[in-house]
């Protein structure tokens, strides 16, 4: 006699230890497997973009520290790339650097979150994301002698960054680069060869190359993917020419790879400090621009290579103090359209492994 | 499996059913919640009796304080910043993070709240185990900050759950954060047994 | 570098194949008339020596009169883009071609411009509201939305 089954909906989050922020799944069950899944967003829909319309554009600069806020360097830097570009502002070179310094370094902060908390959805819990923690107390701790915040920084502005570093900064920040590559290999030690992770990564939540560039991901979900695609070096923006890094690449396109290339990319952070470090030319921070600045009439992309993915800031000025529209295109939504794709036909605990491995930020998904 | 290009879970029974609970809460929460702290320049006087049975009480109260899992938004990696080890709050008793609200005792609200989300925090609330006790952590607990005029935005927890400590800050630093929770402690500490129920 | 290809120079191109299907080109974008959209995606997905086969990011912007919608193209292999751009002249009830048959990528991002400016895309398989919740009143981004207050 056959027995009669049908499906069910489990419905998991936005309150969930694992969905790292408020995150919902609404899946579709038999049994065990995922027959069919919808991400239900807008938990944190704090209507930036609608909110920046109404402020000036220096008065957005603390709204974007707000999106992704495990990298709000990252977030200020395309904003004021746009407004730049828009405005025809030059930065100084020293300026351009210490973007690179602080993006860099916010960079190597999420990707230790990322795999941090990755691994604690793994069942790892506690211990290899308290030593990540360590390492990120040390960057704050960085970016706290520049700017006083260790969240929000609100550091770059129109033509530069808001204050030159204090003179203890280089020799901490020296220090940390020297330490760091150590550290690395200490995670590596913990998990690039445990079972348990192996086991439950490799092979699962498979994006293949084709599918991963018709689905729009960025960042390290599209690298993993085998997609040799890195803004730094597609489209350079800042002085990123004039540093050598190479592009880590996953080839098996599953969750491990994903959790390699994020490794590898914090070597290749290590990496670019160093030089960023040797080159820092002397010379002003800030060139001046007006309080209220009224950029020419006119509509500007720019975008960055975030650590979750391509942030771009899409302006349409019309000459006022305030934008028309101010549009971000947030990397972690659009990778999130992936995840129906890698969880159909897999177990309902795979979808936790997957869902980290992607590596999203709700502030900025739902903005 | 292979992927159909058709949605089956387009359910939107479920989610008018959802909208509708969003706006009768909205509808609701016109106005603010009145903190809970008329009891605490009462005169203790009366009730010599208890005195020493409520100092044991709160004393165990506020040692083992759990707080739930509520976080939203940026406010969420500080708090995650003062349960790792360099500030550990372990030292109060308060590291393990339930999942559950039935075995938790406090609320932080690490984030903005947005009308969509209010719902969740107002029935996490409600599960929690009496007494229970909130802070309301940044400048978005407190009033909605930086977000105060936005169409999706709460302005502040109080217009959803009481709100005994508020921790003001953009995120609020770790220490402010351990301050507020020494200030709840105080405020425990002044809770008294006669007043259990009321 | 990724170039950035001139709008006008592939409006040339595309006049002979889609005639009467543009309505303003500049150096910057190409502004195409919504029923040739899908069509005119397309092509430059198609096309070898395009092969626009990334979807950066999609926009709408409302300018009062009418909504524009902005198209962000890229191609990974060639290292080009194109904006592209389309308009809605309707207000009450817009609707544009989906391009979700085109790039997946595009489903997410048009979901948020019905959800936020009430845009519909004609051929979207879940098009609802993404961030907002159903019995919300209006779309947000509008620049004549006002919530009461």
């Amino acid at each position: 006699m056959a027995l009669k089954t049908e499906h069910f909906v489990l419905n998991l989050g936005p309150l969930h230890p694992s969905t790292h922020g408020v995150f919902r799944l609404r899946a579709t069950l038999d049994g065990e497997v995922i027959v069919d899944i919808e991400p239900v967003l807008g938990y944190l829909h704090r209507g930036i973009e609608k909110l920046a319309e109404g402020c000036t554009y220096k008065q957005n600069i603390p709204f974007t520290d707000r999106l992704d806020y495990l990298a709000s360097m990252s977030n200020n830097l395309p904003y004021v790339m746009a407004v730049e570009k828009l405005a025809e502002i030059t930065v100084p070179e020293r300026a351009e650097y210490l973007r690179v310094i602080m993006v860099e370094l916010q960079r190597i902060v999420s990707h230790l979150i990322a795999v941090g908390t990755f691994v604690q959805d793994l069942g790892a819990m506690g211990t290899p994301l308290l030593y990540m923690f360590r390492e990120r107390e040390k960057i704050l701790d960085l970016f706290e002698m520049v700017c006083g915040q260790r969240l929000t920084y609100n550091y770059m502005r129109f033509g530069g960054v808001s204050h030159d570093i204090p003179d203890e900064f280089l020799p901490a920040l020296a220090k940390f680069v020297d330490r760091m590559p150590g550290f690395i290999d200490e995670y590596d030690q913990l998990l690039a060869e445990n079972e348990i992770l192996l086991a439950r990564t490799k092979g699962v939540g498979i994006l293949p190359k084709d599918l991963a560039i018709n689905i729009s991901a960025s960042g390290p979900v599209l690298r993993a993917s085998g997609v040799k695609w890195d803004i730094r070096k597609a489209d350079p923006y800042s002085v990123y020419d004039r540093f050598e890094f190479d592009i880590p690449t996953g080839s098996i396109s599953d969750a491990y790879d994903r959790y390699r290339v994020r490794i590898e990319e914090m070597r290749q952070c290590v990496r670019i400090l160093r030089q960023a470090m040797e080159q820092l030319p002397k010379g002003k921070v800030l060139t001046e621009v007006p309080l209220k600045l009224r950029p020419p009439a006119g509509e500007v992309y720019a975008h960055i290579e975030a650590p979750k993915g391509e942030l771009g800031f899409y302006l349409v000025s019309d000459n006022s103090d305030k934008p028309y529209r101010f549009h971000i295109r947030a990397p972690a939504l659009i990778n999130l359209t992936a995840l129906r794709q890698m969880l159909i036909g897999w177990k309902l605990a795979d979808a936790i492994i997957v869902f980290g491995s992607i590596d999203i930020c709700l502030g900025e998904v739902d903005r | 499996m292979a992927v159909s290009k058709r949605y089956s879970y387009s359910d939107t029974e479920l989610d008018r059913y959802e909208g509708g609970v969003i706006e009768a809460l909205k509808a609701r929460s016109g106005e603010a919640i009145p903190d809970p702290d008329e009891w605490l320049d009462e005169d203790l006087s009366q009730n010599i009796l208890l005195t020493t049975v409520d100092a044991v009480l709160n004393w165990a109260r506020r040692s083992a304080l759990w707080p739930v899992v509520c976080f939203p938004a940026c406010c969420a990696f500080e708090f995650i910043a003062i349960a790792a080890s360099r500030w550990d709050f372990a030292r109060f008793g308060m590291e393990v993070v339930r999942a559950s609200p039935r075995q938790a005792d406090l609320m932080i609200t690490a984030g903005t709240l947005t009308w969509k989300m209010a719902p969740q925090v107002k029935r996490i609330y409600d599960q929690m185990a009496e007494p229970k006790w909130v802070i309301a952590m940044g400048a978005c607990g407190i009033s909605g900050g930086l977000f105060k005029g936005s169409y999706s935005v709460v302005p502040g927890y109080n217009r959803i759950v009481p709100v005994d400590v508020y921790v003001p800050g953009c995120p609020p630093r770790p220490e402010t954060l351990l301050h507020g929770i020494m200030m709840l402690h105080k405020k425990i500490a002044k809770r008294s047994l006669m007043q259990e129920g009321k | 570098m990724t170039v950035a290809l001139s709008g006008k120079e592939m409006a040339g191109k595309l006049e002979a194949q889609f005639p009467a299907s543009i309505i303003e080109s500049s150096r910057a974008s190409l502004i195409v008339k919504s029923e040739f959209l899908l069509r005119i995606a397309w092509y430059f997905k198609a096309t070898p020596g395009f092969d626009f086969d990334y979807l950066s990011s999609i926009t709408a912007v409302d300018y009062g009169n009418y909504f524009e919608l902005v198209y962000h193209l890229v191609s990974l292999e060639h290292n080009h883009s194109l904006v592209l751009k389309t308009r809605c002249y309707e207000r009450d009830e817009p609707v544009v071609p989906s391009l979700v048959s085109l790039w997946q990528g595009a489903d997410f991002q048009e979901r948020e411009i019905y959800d936020l400016m009430g845009i519909r895309f004609d051929g979207h398989p879940n098009m609802k509201r993404i961030f907002l919740w159903d019995g919300f009143q209006g779309h947000p981004l509008r620049k004549d939305y006002s919530d009461g207050t």
